[in-house]
């Protein structure tokens, strides 16, 4: 084939990608940082403020850090947590146990399901009269708390039912884990290596570069929390974020003042301080990323 | 390895996994159960763990009785046309990457994966007042449209990889047959590639039919609904719905919403187990 065919071909095929790419990324990416400039209600045109927005954030919206905080407690709380599930959970299945695809299967399969839906299921099981999870308690002698519509146990609840799903960083430590070759193991039991001093120096060291990522995908993950968050205040008929901001996400506070109070340059403001951060963490996974994980030689 | 384990040690790992795997079929099995109860069971305090007699028409009374068949057809019909989408324009954009020495090609290829770090967030308020300026809220082209231009870029990236395993002396002796590029692509490169089609296949439909955020922007009209935001305004409206009292929420009519919108879900992982796994495996390989 010519270079010119190579060419038409090229743009013929990967084209309606590349237009998407400029029409619903490029362009609306400009478009929202221009937007956070602005005073922008919808109704009339965007009117330039230059930082006011930026600076209102940080100085003087009560709500914007008390989504931050709600993030922030949520990614300290839930990560560690829910790797640590991962991990333990993969280094089971990574035993030969019969019937690892079925136990694999079953460990998946909530991280796969409608979050709607899930976060519904759970909301009926943490009611305060009635609820699963207090019949259970009450059979130990133990009164369960309102535990959804109290301050403080609404983030906690949440942080529980997000802990259900914790199948993707499974897959990949599991995946991270049958990569450890055999022989190192086989050479540390010969040394009369016990199962622990196995663990800590060949199996973390190995799979370091997987810790790495999935932490950097779950705490970028966290930080862009809605479905979640918006499902816990829906389905117990509420207005999502509540109670008393206990719930209010940052991806939620964003939603809500774009399109509850329609503060689009508001809003804008804060998805680009949002997608900052992303880019820093991006860079420092990249910076220190060769410095913390061990990539074999 | 030819040390033997001791049994005590399989025993305690095989305990652990049905401990934890109880954990996480106990909210399923209890959202099946609930959704088979009458509303007077529900409303018992305690409420029966078990139903008297198992209450199949409470599906019928979703189905029927609530339009969510309409919820269900809405999230059938957008899904289907976000995977048709996917397929038709990833497809070929994965082929251009993969097999063709275009200029600056690796740096637009370096572009579409950068908006894989791009938040919603950041877009969603330019796209809502450009869909919004064409009317296009309460449709179904912002949700389908962008699916319809390589909006998957997860999804070219793993067709990608997959077809640079594909031998090029392949392509090049279809190519000297007079094959077209594009008979070369959809006879030859997507049938050899049917795993990693299906695996893309399989994420678009999850995305599209699990998705909140997009459908609560853009569709406002009730009969417009897809399952995840029917669910919720079910939830808000139970009350008025089923002619309860204040606060008395029909619980067994939300799970057997809730079951309702899982179960294609669970039918689908029980088929195509690997593809989900394999899909999760390839996005960390690059770690």
């Amino acid at each position: 084939m010519n270079r010119r065919a190579e060419l038409l071909w090229f743009w013929l095929l990967a084209g309606p990608a590349l237009a998407g790419f400029a029409v619903f990324n490029l362009w609306p990416m400009l478009d929202s940082l221009w937007l956070s400039f602005c005073q922008y209600d919808v109704v009339t045109a965007p009117r330039f403020i230059g930082l006011r927005n930026y600076v209102y954030l940080l100085k003087s919206d009560p709500a914007f850090w008390a989504s931050v905080k709600v993030t922030l407690v949520f990614t300290a709380v839930q990560l560690p947590l829910s790797l640590a599930a991962a991990l333990g959970v993969a280094l089971l299945l990574n035993q030969p146990v019969r019937g690892r695809g079925f136990w694999r299967a079953v460990y998946f399969l909530p991280s796969i399901l409608p979050q709607a839906a899930s976060v519904a299921v759970f909301v009926y099981i943490f009611q305060s009269d009635g609820g699963l999870l207090n019949r259970l308690l009450a059979l130990g002698g133990v009164a369960g708390p309102a535990w959804v519509s109290s301050p403080t146990w609404a983030l906690p609840v949440v942080i529980l039912i997000s802990l259900w799903g914790f199948g993707y960083p499974m897959v990949i430590f599991l995946g991270g884990l049958q990569n450890v070759p055999r022989e190192l193991y086989e050479a540390a039991h010969i040394d009369g290596a016990d199962a622990w001093a196995r663990f800590r120096h060949i199996t973390l060291p190995q799979i370091s570069p997987v810790i790495f990522f999935n932490l950097v995908m779950g705490v970028i993950g966290a930080l862009k929390v809605f479905d979640l968050a918006y499902a816990f205040g829906a389905a117990q008929g509420l207005t999502p974020g509540g109670p008393a901001r206990a719930t209010l996400f940052y991806g939620l506070n964003l939603y809500q003042q774009a399109f509850t109070y329609f503060h689009m340059g508001l809003a804008s403001a804060m998805a680009w301080l949002l997608f900052a951060v992303i880019l820093l963490i991006t860079w420092l996974n990249f910076r220190l990323g060769r410095r913390w994980v061990h990539y074999g030689d | 390895m030819d040390h033997t384990r001791p049994r005590h040690l399989t025993v305690l790992v095989v305990a652990l996994l049905v401990l934890g795997a109880l954990i996480m079929v106990l909210p399923l099995a209890w959202m099946v159960l609930t959704s088979l109860k009458t509303f007077p069971e529900i409303l018992r305090n305690p409420a029966p763990w078990l139903p008297a007699a198992p209450q199949w028409q409470n599906y019928r009374t979703v189905w029927e009785g609530f339009a969510f068949y309409r919820f269900f057809l809405n999230s059938t019909f957008v899904a289907a046309m976000v995977i048709a989408g996917t397929v038709l324009t990833c497809c070929p954009a994965a082929y251009a990457f993969a097999y063709y020495d275009v200029r600056h090609k690796e740096l637009l290829f370096g572009g579409l994966l950068c908006t894989l770090m791009l938040p919603a967030q950041v877009t969603v308020i330019p796209l809502f007042q450009a869909f919004a300026a064409l009317h296009w809220v309460n449709t179904y082209l912002p949700l389908v449209l962008p699916a319809w231009l390589g909006g998957n870029v997860f999804g070219i990236f793993l067709l990608r990889q997959f077809f640079r395993t594909i031998p090029r002396s392949f392509i090049e002796a279809a190519r000297l047959d007079g094959a077209s590029e594009w008979s070369i692509l959809w006879k030859l490169v997507v049938p050899m590639s049917v795993p990693a089609v299906l695996t893309v296949v399989i994420f678009t439909f999850l995305w599209s039919w699990n998705d909140l955020f997009n459908p609560l922007i853009y569709l406002h009209n009730e009969a417009t609904y897809t399952l995840p935001v029917g669910l919720l305004y079910f939830i808000a409206r139970a009350e008025q719905l089923t002619g309860g009292n204040a606060g008395q929420v029909p619980w067994h009519l939300v799970m057997t919403l809730a079951t309702v919108m899982v179960a294609p879900v669970i039918v689908l992982f029980m088929f195509a187990q690997r593809r989900f796994v394999e899909g999760v495996a390839a996005s960390g390989v690059k770690g």
